[in-house]
């Protein structure tokens, strides 16, 4: 059997050593729990509570303002402060419902949800709607919307994006090796969605343990499988997974679906679990704190909410001073310029880097190597629609599928003259996806 | 935490490689070559190799000083330029040629246009096909253990038999680095284990030229003269050209198959320039001419987009 994989890519190291074998450890918040009402891609919530109301952990504070849009719900139990604008990871505001936590983590009643045979595909949607459950590897796409494909009877594959191929992150892998049993038992709960599709789960062979004990899991399930992938990044890039374990492709303006298939991250199967079979809403998540600028590299349980720099407290705190940190892993992640900001439901890790490589690079002209053209997953000419980029020419940008770039860093990576490649085509390509909106 | 943190587009690290760590590797692939060389034609060999390097490194610094911009000698391109020129050169030159040959190089053909990354035809080259077409004889004039003789390849064109296996190794006239087909590939297996070139690039080339000898032996009544091929391939620098000068990252197409089709245009014109031009050599020639062909190779190759294969580009 051939490797799975995917053209193009890069091998970065990967950094995973430092945080791979810190089990995944329950981080209780310390001050106050900033919520914000727009953690996904779509409508911001709507409050639902006010100023001096009691909240309860697991209680609805704010309410999906349409389809495309996301529940959210309180992680501890208190008193609401008030709603705020506050700094985000990405650098924008947006506003946040504040509770002061009382430290006594008051559930409220979940009504345990009838078993799964006895659900219809419409309950089951409706509980993960209702439980918030948005994509977490980062893109925050509000789940019950993609688990409603127009195209429903055509959906072949449901796939378990295990891959985690961006360097430093180690949540995913904690989820898998310490609770396999219930990604499968998630990935079951989305297959009775889909009746006729079969489940894959990918996985990076650079993590063998996980591939073992998901393999073990699902001895006795004839409809799942769990496919070993070549390490490469981005393997765990929706379209790189989905031409690695189906052959099919999917470009910039077509859906997963639209080949038969869904992709989930493993937390994501983790919480539609949560949802459906226990009734529980999205409440935390499993964030890596990791770099080589922390003292204690570890994987937290982490409420939603929670200040980002509790839990640089909590990981030992700072063994140096770090040059930079980011919010995600160093290929995609976002650079903060502070880390008191909350937890979204799309923290994956917290990467603090005692010296920034981008900062001590010296940029030089471009001696058309190719480098970038090798590396592209896309399969797009990155230099040149670099040059097109910052000569704002938007037609030519477009005529040479610069919209088909996914952002995901392997030029600028590979670039031997040190040119902020993708910088120049992100900038880009949200002028011209803007510019199209427009019209 | 005192200081402030560092802001930035993903991603934010970066791979080890430098323009200067390519540069200088090339420069190392092709010490087996320069070895060689020196050893074959003497120390004048040397002579010219340091003072075509000096004078590159030294044009560059002196131009960019006068132009008012950052000094980018450190990158080793134009020590790179100076070696393959000077590799490009009969021992027999008088020196201050050589030190023109450099100059124009990298002043006119390189940092006339923009420097690095901008010019579009090879440096080293074009300084040599410059010297060419102004010191005709001097640049013919090959000599080994100070006694002139004819490179092989000008044997073969005037009906003599060579000898095979001393092209092979370097102990024919020639230009100081072009003769030992074994050096040269030597420096071609460390580029490629380094993954610094494709083998794309050289392989359409070398296969295209090889297809073009063949047919030219079939229509000329040789029949397949496996030697003659040999001998085409060992000799007037091919593979010097084909492995360090059309692989050249600047002046060669960025695209996977118009690399292909930049080696085919190469193999095809260098058999023209042989058979049917006037001089025994035609590589050099061949590939500046195909540098002029990079813009127009690489339109008609953009690749397609992934998930788009089906579609036109248009």
């Amino acid at each position: 059997m051939s490797i799975l994989t995917f053209i193009g890519g890069v091998h970065p190291n990967d950094g995973k050593d430092l945080s791979k074998d810190a089990g995944i450890t329950e981080y209780k918040p310390q001050g106050q729990i900033a919520i914000a009402v727009s953690q996904h891609i779509g409508a911001p919530a709507s409050p639902i509570v006010k100023k001096g109301d009691y909240v309860k952990v697991g209680q609805k504070i704010a309410e999906a303002s349409g389809f495309v849009s996301a529940n959210v719900h309180s992680s501890v139990s208190g008193t609401v402060k008030g709603i705020e604008p506050r700094l985000m990871a990405s650098g924008s505001k947006v506003d946040c419902i504040i509770i002061e936590n009382d430290q006594k983590y008051e559930e409220t009643e979940y009504e345990k949800p009838k078993s799964i045979d006895k659900l219809s595909a419409s309950d089951i949607r409706e509980l993960i709607k209702e439980a918030g459950v948005v994509g977490m590897g980062g893109a925050c796409f509000p789940t019950h919307v993609k688990l409603s494909p127009k195209n429903e009877d055509e959906i072949e594959y449901i796939i378990v994006n295990g891959a985690e191929c961006e360097p430093y992150l180690t949540s995913d892998y904690r989820r898998m090796i310490e609770q396999p049993e219930i990604l499968i038992e998630g990935l079951k709960v989305i297959l009775a969605l889909f009746p006729k599709a079969k489940g894959l789960i990918g996985i990076e062979d650079n993590k063998p343990e996980a591939i073992k004990k998901l393999k073990t899991a699902v001895k006795n399930e004839e409809n799942i499988e769990v496919k070993p992938l070549y390490t490469k990044y981005p393997q765990g890039a929706e379209r790189s997974l989905i031409f690695a374990l189906t052959g099919r492709k999917v470009n910039s303006s077509m859906l997963p679906a639209d080949v038969g298939c869904i992709v989930d991250n493993v937390d994501t199967v983790f919480e539609i679990y949560n949802a459906v079979i226990n009734g529980r809403p999205l409440i935390s998540r499993i964030v890596t704190v990791t770099g080589d600028a922390i003292n204690n590299p570890s994987n937290f349980e982490v409420r939603i909410g929670t200040n980002q720099k509790e839990l640089i407290e909590a990981a030992g705190g700072f063994r140096v001073n770090p040059e930079k940190i980011i919010s995600g892993g160093p290929m995609m992640g976002i650079a903060m310029s502070a880390c008191d900001v909350p937890v979204i439901k799309g923290s994956s890790a917290l990467l603090c880097m005692e010296h920034d490589e981008v900062a001590a690079a010296e940029e030089r002209n471009c001696i058309n190597c190719g480098r970038c053209v090798d590396a592209c997953p896309s399969r797009i000419l990155p230099s040149r629609l670099a040059k097109l980029a910052n000569a704002g020419n938007m037609e030519e940008f477009e005529s040479l599928n610069g919209l088909e770039c996914c952002e995901c860093g392997c030029c600028s990576y590979v670039c031997p003259a040190k040119k902020n490649l993708t910088q120049s085509i992100k900038v880009m390509r949200r002028e011209v996806l803007s510019s199209k909106r427009k019209k | 935490m005192n200081e402030l943190l560092h802001i930035s587009s993903n991603p934010h690290i970066r791979d080890k490689a430098t323009t200067g760590k390519i540069m200088l590797d090339v420069i190392i692939a092709l010490i087996p070559a320069t070895i060689v060389g020196i050893s074959v034609f003497g120390l004048k060999a040397l002579l010219l190799i340091i003072v075509t390097m000096i004078s590159a490194v030294t044009a560059e610094a002196v131009f960019q000083k006068i132009t008012h911009q950052k000094i980018t000698i450190s990158d080793g391109s134009a020590a790179l330029t100076g070696l393959l020129l000077a590799l490009n050169l009969p021992v027999s030159l008088p020196v201050w040629m050589a030190v023109l040959g450099a100059v124009f190089a990298i002043i006119v053909v390189k940092q006339f246009f923009g420097g690095l990354g901008q010019n579009f035809m090879n440096p080293a080259l074009a300084g040599r096909c410059f010297l060419l077409i102004s010191f005709g004889t001097a640049m013919n004039n090959f000599t080994i253990d100070g006694i002139s003789s004819a490179t092989p390849l000008a044997n073969l064109k005037s009906g003599m038999a060579v000898d095979i296996s001393k092209m092979f190794i370097g102990t024919t006239a020639g230009t100081i680095g072009e003769t030992s087909a074994i050096a040269l590939l030597a420096g071609a297996l460390y580029l490629l284990v380094k993954k610094i070139i494709h083998l794309n690039i050289p392989l359409a080339y070398i296969a295209s030229f090889s297809i073009f000898v063949i047919i030219y032996c079939l229509f000329t009544g040789r029949g397949l003269d496996w030697e003659f091929l040999a001998a085409h391939l060992c000799g007037g620098g091919l593979m010097l050209g084909a492995w360090f000068m059309a692989t050249d990252y600047v002046t060669s197409p960025i695209t996977p198959r118009g690399r292909i089709v930049f080696g085919i245009c190469l193999g095809i014109m260098t058999g023209l320039f042989r058979f049917c031009g006037k001089s025994a050599e035609g590589v050099s020639y061949a590939i500046i001419f195909c540098n002029l062909l990079v813009p127009i190779i690489e339109k008609l190759t953009i690749p397609k987009a992934f998930g788009r294969e089906d579609e036109d580009n248009e």
